[in-house]
């Protein structure tokens, strides 16, 4: 199988920064260490893997669990039409996480995104705003203890 | 507090807001441009006038209650979005699907994709002040969405693909109106390429407009005909095969250039394209089973009958569950009790019915896909529309989250417009055929 000629392969290169490789359903994952990201990425994006493509990028708030935030990160190879799935691991207390924008360009909308909606910074990042909020917005959606009907109108609401 | 772009334009350039309420700004984005003359020296956008919070949303509704959030995700072909969704749990699940109800989803999503290219095309065309195409684009578009609401109920809230299969069964008289729909598109297809092949305004507002070069489409992470009109040919269709797409014969149209005239060309080619499969899905569905008025005795009545022994006589359902009888439901629908609403006629009149009718709709009952993450994408009108669920083993997703292949593109039309005229932003625009509804979420 490719995929664990893949996964053997970055835990060869990267002995100490790989902490988990799964299959599951057809997706390949690896869990790595949260400063590794960079190394990894640039590596994977060499060849013979070419994983010239950022899909997507997305965090999961797994509250009450230690560290609380997950990055999950898809990137692709669109000669060997194949997926990988990159996960680490961010503390509360230090979200930060190196930024991707020099290697891919849409990192740049996706972490404002999930700046926006999780409150993890990106180092690194040009211009790190909010994407779908406004200017002035408290608190971050998408996290788990952020009120489900909780409403900040921008304009007072009439009685 | 200052945009960056209020920041570091030049103290004597001219700032002007384009949108967010602006006829050519579909939906409602703000691109703010930093002119001096009439030429682009910067431009920046910004989305969010429309968000709805549908990831918020989808982790507080169970599996089967979120589906009609993602009607409304990109509003122009609701039926590739519900499939999205729907097979993305089904992995989860590991569901089989029945064959019919795959031709059936395959028939139902090129539908949509035609109907979202028309409308592309159509608003960008109008855009560029080609305002027959948009009224005969229109016209075809009517057409197929006739298909569409006589087999799902609605034109655009269809919620018609279900976990596990379809709500229904194909609408008795499908055949005619997918026929004549396929034949009322061609034409608008043949008149539209006369109309705007060689037309001189229009190649003087797409040609070499809005140029993306193949790398640099990648490195934005772009999908789907965009992609295509820079000479990469994937596919999602191809290059990962569901439902019954390897057994159906297409061709992945490329562009060259990669400027809004390939974009529209790929667009117009890929319908061609749809349409084909349209038919071969036609030549292999049957007739469909569902009956024109479903005949036999009142639910209520069979209730009576049922107090004895079990009643022979077949029941008449609601009109709203036409096509969903009992006989027909396992050619649409997945054999699996658990992921599937159960027959109405059982519910009606046996105590298991109405048992495993509960059961399904229960809180913390119902769809209970196991612990674990799993990605899944389709191509959809615009490119890659992918979902990635995570499941902590409860009838709520636990993360829902959307990969929308709008916003892959939008966040490269400042590149795009850098150094341009402020009348090349309307087309480069309407080639990319943002729909804010999937973009904002």
């Amino acid at each position: 199988m490719e995929e664990t000629k893949l996964l053997d392969e970055l835990g060869k290169t990267f002995p100490d920064k790989i902490l988990e490789t799964s299959s599951f359903l057809g997706d390949t994952a690896v869990v790595i260490v949260w400063d590794a990201l960079l190394d990894i990425v640039n590596f994977l994006r060499k060849k013979p893997y070419e994983f010239n493509m950022l899909l997507d990028l997305t965090c999961v708030d797994y509250q009450g669990r230690s560290p609380r935030f997950e990055m999950v990160y898809h990137v692709f190879a669109l000669a060997a039409r194949k997926r990988l799935r990159i996960k680490l691991a961010v503390p509360d207390d230090q979200p930060v996480v190196d930024s991707l924008t020099p290697v891919w360009k849409n990192a740049n909308w996706l972490e404002r995104e999930v700046y926006d909606m999780f409150g993890i910074r990106f180092e690194g990042h040009p211009d790190l705003r909010r994407l779908f909020m406004y200017d002035g917005f408290e608190g971050h959606p998408l996290r788990k203890d952020y009120p489900l009907r909780k409403r900040q109108p921008l304009i007072p609401l009439r009685k | 507090m200052p945009t960056r772009l209020q920041r570091e334009a030049k103290p004597d350039s001219l700032l002007v807001n384009m949108g967010p309420s602006h006829p050519a700004m579909h939906g409602a984005v703000r691109i703010m441009l930093e002119l001096e003359g009439e030429r682009i020296l910067n431009s920046e956008l910004e989305v969010g006038y429309l968000h709805r919070g549908f990831e918020k949303l989808c982790e507080n509704r169970t599996f089967f209650n979120l589906l009609i959030y993602t009607d409304r995700l990109n509003y122009v072909s609701p039926l590739i979005n519900n499939l999205g969704y729907v097979m993305t749990v089904e992995k989860m699940l590991g569901l089989e699907v029945p064959e019919r109800a795959q031709y059936i989803r395959v028939l139902m999503s090129e539908l949509s994709r035609i109907s979202d290219h028309l409308t592309c095309l159509a608003a960008m065309a109008m855009e560029c002040g080609a305002f027959t195409v948009f009224l005969y684009k229109m016209k075809a578009r009517e057409f197929i969405w006739d298909v569409i609401e006589a087999t799902t109920g609605a034109r655009m809230t269809t919620s018609y693909i279900r976990i596990g299969g379809v709500r229904a069964d194909l609408d008795p008289d499908y055949r005619p109106a997918v026929q004549k729909a396929i034949l009322e598109t061609r034409k608008v297809l043949k008149d539209v390429h006369g109309l705007l092949d060689k037309n001189k305004i229009f190649l003087n507002r797409t040609r070499e407009i809005g140029l993306m070069t193949p790398e640099n489409a990648l490195n934005w992470g772009w999908t789907g005909p965009a992609l295509r009109s820079t000479g990469i040919a994937y596919d999602v269709r191809r290059a990962f095969p569901y439902l019954v797409y390897d057994r159906l014969k297409f061709d992945i149209p490329t562009g060259v250039r990669g400027d809004n005239y390939d974009r529209y060309m790929v667009r117009m080619k890929e319908m061609e394209q749809s349409l084909a499969i349209v038919e071969q899905c036609l030549e292999r569905l049957q007739k469909s089973s569902r009956p024109i008025m479903a005949g036999g005795i009142e639910p209520a009545d069979a209730i009576h009958a049922g107090r004895s022994q079990k009643p022979k006589e077949k029941i008449r359902l609601s009109p709203n569950l036409e096509g969903a009888e009992k006989d027909i439901t396992k050619d649409i629908l997945a054999a699996d009790g658990r992921y599937v609403v159960p027959p109405k006629e059982d519910t009606y009149t046996t105590i298991e019915g109405l048992i495993s009718h509960f059961k399904f709709f229960m809180t913390g009952q119902g769809i209970r896909p196991p612990k674990g993450e799993a990605y899944f994408s389709v191509e959809g009108g615009n490119g890659e529309l992918g979902y990635y669920i995570v499941s902590d083993g409860s009838d709520k997703p636990y993360r829902l989250h959307l990969r929308a292949p709008c916003l892959h593109l939008l966040a490269a039309l400042e590149e795009l417009i850098k150094g341009r005229y402020v009348a090349d932003v309307i087309p480069t625009f309407g080639s990319m055929n943002i729909i804010l509804g999937e973009l904002d979420r």
